[in-house]
């Protein structure tokens, strides 16, 4: 029956879709217009072909889709790695904004593209399979809602799709890291509800007694991430068949419901949610308990209540009123020790197994990554001040802290949980080789540090630059004497991003390998869903 | 589950047991808070409570408390820009009715500070089309060569500078148009041809003699009016006049025809280039810089005269 209910919907989708396809006003539109109808009228046809065969028992973990995640993540990753290198060295070499491909791949299509592969394609799928993968663990539950988590999965896919071939296509309400048009926003909407849906059905059927803190940061994340999409976002669209919107706030107050979703992106999305993965994952490789409980909660309630106010450093000296810029600041700096809380909770946790990072690269991945945490998590109450924000404010050193957040912190702890997964999600014994890890991270690190020093160096530079008067106060550089004088640096951080791509790569192949690789001759007690106590 | 003692033999580190929680094999310990990380967030909570009291911070009904500082980030604007206005006043005042023509020999002092103030002026203003190194590009005049469309002496520079060129909305801009020889249908394709080999003749580069010579004619009925007889350009003929008159105003020059017998070229000096000089004809625009023109944006009389004399230390002022 579900099946008939199933096809009578997607067959109506794919017919309203290709009617908003011949109605469209503009092409970002009419093409994802088509890509809606091409998706649902495969569903259709494949839904008719398997209607009434039997579904297999739904036994043990569901771990199909946290499979499927782990191969989008590796996919997004390098796909997003790769987009970044590209737009490193157009901004170093102008001329790599090719004539025949302006206006689809110049500079200004492309950044978006990058930052939305990395952080919502390979950071937002690592988060939906790590997730998945750890409340189901730590529940000694299976997923709730049966396929809703593969819904989840391929809808999160189509609106990265969408995404991508709207900034491509130039459809973008000209939001930072909320680029996509309304109509990508309300589907979005909809995954995502069906997201908290599994996630919180499964913990609410756990059969462990207590909620793993893993799970209180993944909620958290997901609540929240909900609450600041949905209000940011709110537009009204021009024309139905058109992908132009009109955003509801104006003025000072579109900037500042921007900057409270935009940081809070980093808070609950880039912080947060891998927070969540940290909680699980390092104990785990390191067979270790957690260093203290007690930090566990109070930094997790710390966190969560002061990141939201944080938002208005990111306005430091406009329109936006002194008020609201001290409380932004206020609240980032005491936000300090409650972000270093994760990050003490996480290293100290190796308290005993400190040998391992010698000889476990996967635990030297997640413990430069705490590193990598810690330092950003310094920077960044550092550069809320506003005597500091005042140099560092539209300089590559904003570029530079966001990397060394996203590549040392983000990248790295996901490289290792794609490590620890790969192995146990298709029962291999091992991963096809440990020395190909330490390679990737090696790589990575030296990639980050190129990365961020140069940025570091270039964006001191241009603000003191941009700051310099003479003697009697006036400007001393043209602005395009510093874009002149940023050159080399541009170039290093070029290869500091390619050296990170060629770590990634070899992961792929690395996980690749183990996949193809034998199975496990004892088959894995990963699929018993059995509470650990 | 605290009555759960399975784990009692362990103790971590610090000497405390786990919480007796396990999911999944991991564990807890029940280790207190680390010391300097509870005493660090005390002081950035009390340092926090601290600066909102001392600067503005907290919404009320109607604005907001403004801190006992008094602080405002307008204020420390208003006040920075309204200490370097002060110091400079002097000088500002002196410059804004200063007789260029004479600065630099009699009042040397603010002719020094002309040129610092001019250079920022014209790194904020200017550089983006004539290049922060002034050296200019295609279309856009090089403004360290001695070659001079509508003057090089610092009053000249003045007067572009103020009035723009080719600039509906200001009144005295400099104008003047060239005519679209082939697009207008004034002469013929092969006429084109002549005129532009003869360009070539006398800017001294590789052309048919022949076409050339036949060019001369047409130019000397066609160009000639405006660019010279030998196409020295119309600033060459005003320059003599202006000697024959003893005097000259800085609007002197009324076509601003380039000089075709040198080597620099605004829009460049091949044969195809020329060509479509002569057939298009060309229409380079600068915006009025003036307050007038440019209400709130516009630069003051004495940035106006600042970036003259800028322009004009450059290497090719007259």
């Amino acid at each position: 029956m579900w099946d008939w209910i199933k096809i009578a919907i997607l067959g109506l989708i794919a017919l309203f879709a290709a009617l908003a396809a011949n109605w469209a006003r503009d092409l970002a539109y009419q093409v994802h217009a088509l890509i809606v109808m091409a998706v649902a009228a495969g569903m259709f046809i494949w839904t008719i072909r398997t209607a009434g065969e039997p579904k297999p028992a739904e036994t043990g973990y569901s771990d199909g889709v946290i499979r499927a995640g782990v191969i989008a993540t590796t996919f997004w990753g390098i796909a997003g790695f790769l987009v970044g290198v590209f737009i490193a060295f157009q901004l170093a070499f102008p001329v790599l904004n090719f004539e025949w491909a302006e206006g689809y791949a110049n500079f200004g299509r492309l950044r978006p593209l990058h930052t939305s592969a990395v952080i919502f394609a390979f950071g937002g799928n690592a988060l939906l399979c790590t997730s998945f993968y750890v409340v189901q663990r730590t529940s000694a539950a299976r997923l709730w809602g049966g396929n809703t988590a593969w819904f989840v999965f391929w809808g999160y896919q189509l609106f990265i799709v969408l995404a991508a071939t709207g900034y491509l296509l130039g459809a973008t309400q000209s939001k930072e890291y909320a680029e996509p048009e309304w109509y990508v926003d309300l589907w979005l909407t909809v995954v995502w509800l069906a997201y908290l849906a599994v996630f919180l059905g499964t913990i609410i059927k756990r059969k462990e007694p207590h909620i793993y803190v893993a799970n209180w940061f993944y909620l958290a994340f997901i609540v929240t991430v909900a609450m600041l999409h949905v209000v940011n976002n709110l537009s009204i669209p021009v024309s139905i068949f058109g992908a132009k919107s009109v955003q509801v706030f104006a003025g000072v107050q579109d900037a500042m419901t921007q900057w409270w979703y935009g940081h809070n992106a980093v808070g609950f999305f880039l912080t947060a949610g891998f927070l969540g993965m940290m909680y699980y994952f390092v104990p785990k490789q390191a067979g270790r308990p957690v260093y203290s409980y007690k930090l566990s909660i109070i930094h997790f309630w710390a966190l969560i209540f002061l990141y939201i106010w944080a938002g208005p450093h990111h306005l430091h000296y406009t329109a936006l009123p002194d008020w609201a810029s001290t409380l932004g600041m206020v609240f980032s700096v005491i936000l300090w020790m409650p972000s270093w809380g994760g990050m003490i909770n996480g290293l100290m946790t190796l308290q005993g197994a400190w040998d391992k990072i010698r000889t476990d690269p996967i635990i030297r991945m997640f413990v430069i990554s705490l590193g990598f945490y810690g330092m950003s998590t310094f920077e960044g109450p550092m550069m809320s001040i506003r005597a500091v924000n005042s140099l560092s404010h539209y300089t590559d050193w904003t570029i530079g802290h966001v990397h060394s957040g996203a590549l040392g912190w983000n990248g790295m702890i996901t490289f290792a949980c794609l490590y620890f997964l790969t192995p146990r999600l298709w029962n291999r014994e091992r991963l096809y080789s440990l020395s190909a890890v330490n390679w990737h991270f090696w790589l990575a690190t030296i990639g980050i540090v190129l990365y961020a020093a140069s940025m570091w160096v270039t964006g001191i530079m241009e603000g003191l630059m941009w700051r310099e008067v003479d003697a009697n106060g006036f400007l001393v550089n043209s602005f395009a004497d510093t874009v002149a004088a940023k050159f080399p640096m541009y170039v290093l951080r070029g290869l500091g991003g390619v050296l990170y791509l060629t770590g990634a790569l070899i992961m792929a192949w690395n996980l690749w390998m183990t996949v193809r690789g034998q199975k496990a001759v004892q088959p894995s007690a990963t699929g018993a869903a059995t509470p650990a106590e | 589950m605290s009555d759960h003692d399975k784990e009692t033999d362990k103790t971590s580190e610090q000497g405390y047991g786990t919480t007796g929680h396990s999911w999944d094999g991991i564990e807890e310990w029940n280790n207190p808070l680390p010391r300097w990380w509870v005493w660090t967030f005390y002081l950035t909570i009390i340092w926090g409570l601290g600066y909102t009291i001392a600067y503005p911070a907290w919404p009320l009904v109607q604005g907001a408390t403004a801190g006992l500082l008094g602080y405002s980030t307008r204020a420390q604007v208003a006040e920075e820009i309204a200490a370097v206005e002060t110091r400079n006043a002097e000088m500002v005042t002196r410059l804004s009715v200063a007789d260029l023509r004479t600065l630099a020999e009699e009042e040397p002092d603010l002719h020094d500070f002309a040129v610092n103030a001019g250079a920022s002026v014209f790194r904020a203003n200017c550089s983006q089309c004539h290049g922060s190194g002034a050296a200019g590009a295609t279309g856009f005049p090089n403004l360290i060569d001695d070659a001079w469309l509508w003057g090089g002496r610092i009053d000249e520079i003045a007067y572009t500078v103020t009035h723009g060129i080719r600039n509906e909305d200001a009144p005295g801009a400099r104008w003047s148009q060239m005519p679209a020889f082939g697009a207008d249908g004034i002469l013929t394709e092969e006429e084109i041809d002549q005129v532009v080999n003869h360009v070539l003749d006398i800017s001294g580069q590789e052309h048919d003699a022949e076409l050339a010579e036949a060019g001369a004619e047409l130019f000397a009925a066609n160009c000639a009016s405006c660019h010279g007889d030998a196409g020295q350009g119309s600033l060459a003929q005003t320059r003599q006049y202006q000697e024959e008159d003893g005097q000259y105003a800085p609007d002197d020059e009324l076509t601003g025809a380039p000089n075709l017998t040198d080597a620099i070229w605004l829009y460049g000096g091949d044969a195809e280039a020329i060509r479509q000089s002569v057939y298009n004809s060309r229409f380079g625009v600068m915006p009025a810089w003036s307050e007038e023109v440019r209400p709130g944006f516009g630069l003051t009389p004495a940035e106006i005269n600042a970036v003259a004399a800028y322009v004009h230390q450059l290497g090719g002022g007259e």
